[in-house]
């Protein structure tokens, strides 16, 4: 291993202009080749340049995931769409909702006590499945993950990193839906488990989430990816009780639509911050399924270039 | 702090060793029985029209496909083996792409500093490949020949011991062609090993110290520019249409090659050098025949033309 680049030793610049005809890399003529770099006219006199010499190394792994959870993080907040989909929609949807009678909801519980959970659930959705979805398609079309293969940071790194991500964007949502619900009237009725079992509901939500956005992502096409993670979104906000209660659709319908990722992460949280209930044992086991199927197509399915 | 190589790694390796290499799509051999070694610290080129399997080849010794057949060692690990070992001590530039195109230049050069434990200061990177006054451009607003120095930037920040540079200079103009050449050549004053592939047989000529020229995933030519170029001398000159070829070849050293093409321009090719001997016989062969040779030059060959003959000139798919 050999020490950094010498202060004293100014970094050569080739400007867009390059270097002058004639001269080698520290501005020394080379004599006698007729402007052809014959390999013995490489050396340069008086040693090597500064700070390309080989000193390689991986980082420690946490500071690799930290560098890449870090640039995903600051590539979402800076994309426009994203934020759209991850922020602005859910913030619109509850205070919109709640403001106006847009939707009976029923007796018993009041606009913006229905609609928080299912929002954060819409926010988990948003950031765990489409945008990530959106987000590694195209960095597997524009061959992003296969460029970040031949550095040090394993796949095993890269997927925490994503995972890191997911989770900053997550808080951030939920610090902002929670903030705003309470502003507007938000009064949940919770069991002390809901500390623990809301939590829980989220990050298995997440997972299956994030399971199914790397399995349209690695097995479609990014534009493919696109459609797909979109209309899944406006599906699963349509009948996924984000807005709409499950008890308007049929009665028959209604066990089916509780049986999706959605549907049992909004009727979980909702038992667990309106209901009053301790476990939801249904809907957390609908999601532990949904998690453990979907990382495990992911897994087996995924394709890097 | 650096991690240590899990596999123990021998110093004195050749920076690649490919043997008999076959690589098959479907029916297709992309390489085909390929052998072919890199020495340490030296600039080695691979050459090959279109779909030679240039980047096959390349794609194999970075760990990215596996071999149907035959050996590759990288710094004397296997690629896919002990690709934890070899990637911090790897660079890679891809032939297109790998780059997030809204991220801006300097944070992903940042990024890739920091899988690594002695990068190039982000900064002196910049400056080195010329993109410091764009380093917060996003990289899909840069022009292709900016992406390109970025790519080659991603690939030496980490102060790798071996790089792989596709198609370094594509779509560069002549200015960053040559500043990408002084990198190139700074990197292997500096210890690197590189292995490029290239369509340009000037950067060939300049860069490399040894050239392997495939075709049809097999290894066609190897040498130094030198060897490859000086294997055929050449001599043409000017004289009256229709002369006749095969007496004038029985007046040469075996071996020796006559060509009229257009009518009344003459080439002569022999093995090695055009020697004072041969340049005798070819004038007197004309004096006997009252034929004044104009316009008579030697030449030796360029590494074009020995590409060239070598690959054919059929245009590739």
């Amino acid at each position: 291993m050999e020490a950094g680049p010498s202060p004293e030793r100014a970094p050569l610049r080739l400007g867009p202009e390059g270097p002058p005809p004639g001269r080698g890399p520290e501005g020394v003529p080379q004599g006698g080749t007729g402007g052809r770099v014959s390999p013995r006219d490489r050396g340069v006199p008086g040693g090597r340049p500064p700070g390309l010499a080989p000193a390689p190394g991986a980082a420690p792994l946490r500071r690799m995931i930290a560098a890449q959870a870090s640039l995903e993080m600051r590539t979402l907040l800076r994309n426009g769409e994203q934020l759209l989909l991850t922020l602005v929609i859910p913030l619109l949807l509850l205070t919109a909702f709640s403001l106006e009678p847009l939707v009976n909801f029923g007796a018993g519980m009041s606009r913006v006590d229905f609609l928080t959970p299912g929002i954060i659930a819409l926010a988990v959705m948003s950031t765990a499945f489409t945008s990530q979805a959106i987000a590694t398609g195209f960095e597997r079309r524009y061959g992003v993950l296969k460029r970040l293969g031949a550095t040090p940071l394993s796949r095993a790194g890269l997927i925490a990193a994503k995972t890191a991500t997911v989770i900053a964007v997550e808080l951030l949502q939920g610090a902002l839906i929670l903030l705003v619900a309470l502003v507007i009237g938000w009064r949940p009725d919770a069991s002390p488990a809901a500390i623990v079992v809301a939590p829980l509901l989220i990050l298995l939500g997440t997972a299956a989430f994030s399971g199914l956005a790397l399995l349209l992502a690695g097995t479609l096409r990014a534009e493919a990816t696109l459609a797909a993670a979109n209309l899944v979104y406006i599906l699963l906000l349509g009948v996924g009780g984000v807005v709409f209660p499950l008890t308007k659709f049929p009665a028959a319908a209604r066990p089916v639509l509780e049986l999706l990722p959605t549907g049992a992460l909004s009727t979980g949280l909702r038992d667990v911050l309106q209901h009053g209930t301790a476990f939801p044992a249904g809907n957390t086991i609908t999601l532990l399924v949904w998690a453990v199927v979907a990382i495990t197509f992911a897994a087996r399915m995924f394709r890097w270039e | 702090m650096s991690t240590a190589p899990h596999t123990p790694a021998n110093p004195a390796a050749p920076a690649v060793e490919i043997g008999g290499l076959v690589k098959r799509y479907g029916q297709l051999a992309a390489v085909d029985g390929l052998t072919l070694t890199a020495a340490r610290g030296a600039v080695t080129g691979i050459l090959g029209p279109n779909g030679a399997g240039k980047t096959t080849t390349i794609e194999i010794c970075e760990g990215y496909r596996r071999p149907d057949h035959g050996t590759v060692r990288v710094l004397g690990l296997d690629p896919v083996r002990d690709a934890r070992a070899l990637r911090p001590r790897v660079g890679v530039m891809l032939q297109s792409g790998g780059i997030p195109p809204s991220v801006p230049a300097a944070d992903y050069l940042n990024l890739l500093s920091r899988f690594h434990t002695h990068p190039v200061p982000v900064p002196q990177m910049l400056a080195l490949v010329g993109l410091t006054a764009v380093a917060r451009t996003p990289y899909k607003r840069l022009s292709g020949g900016l992406q390109q120095r970025l790519s080659l930037a991603a690939a030496v920040i980490g102060r790798p011991e071996l790089v792989f540079l596709d198609e370094p200079t594509a779509g560069m103009d002549p200015q960053a062609r040559h500043a990408t050449w002084e990198l190139i050549t700074q990197l292997r004053t500096a210890g690197v090993s590189i292995i490029l592939t290239t369509h340009f047989m000037e950067e060939a000529e300049r860069l490399c110290d040894y050239v392997a020229i495939i075709d049809h995933g097999e290894l066609v030519a190897g040498g130094t520019p030198a060897q490859l170029t000086g294997t055929a001398g050449q001599l043409r000159f000017h004289a009256e249409a229709g002369l006749d070829l095969d007496s004038l070849l029985a007046a040469l050293p075996p071996a020796s090659v006559a060509k009229e093409s257009p009518a009344g321009h003459y080439l002569i090719e022999v093995h090695g050098h055009v020697d004072p001997m041969l340049l005798a016989a070819v004038t007197a062969w004309c004096a006997q025949r009252d034929v004044l040779a104009t316009s008579l030059s030697i030449e030796s060959r360029t590494l074009e033309d020995v590409f060239l003959d070598l690959t054919g000139k059929d245009l590739r798919p």
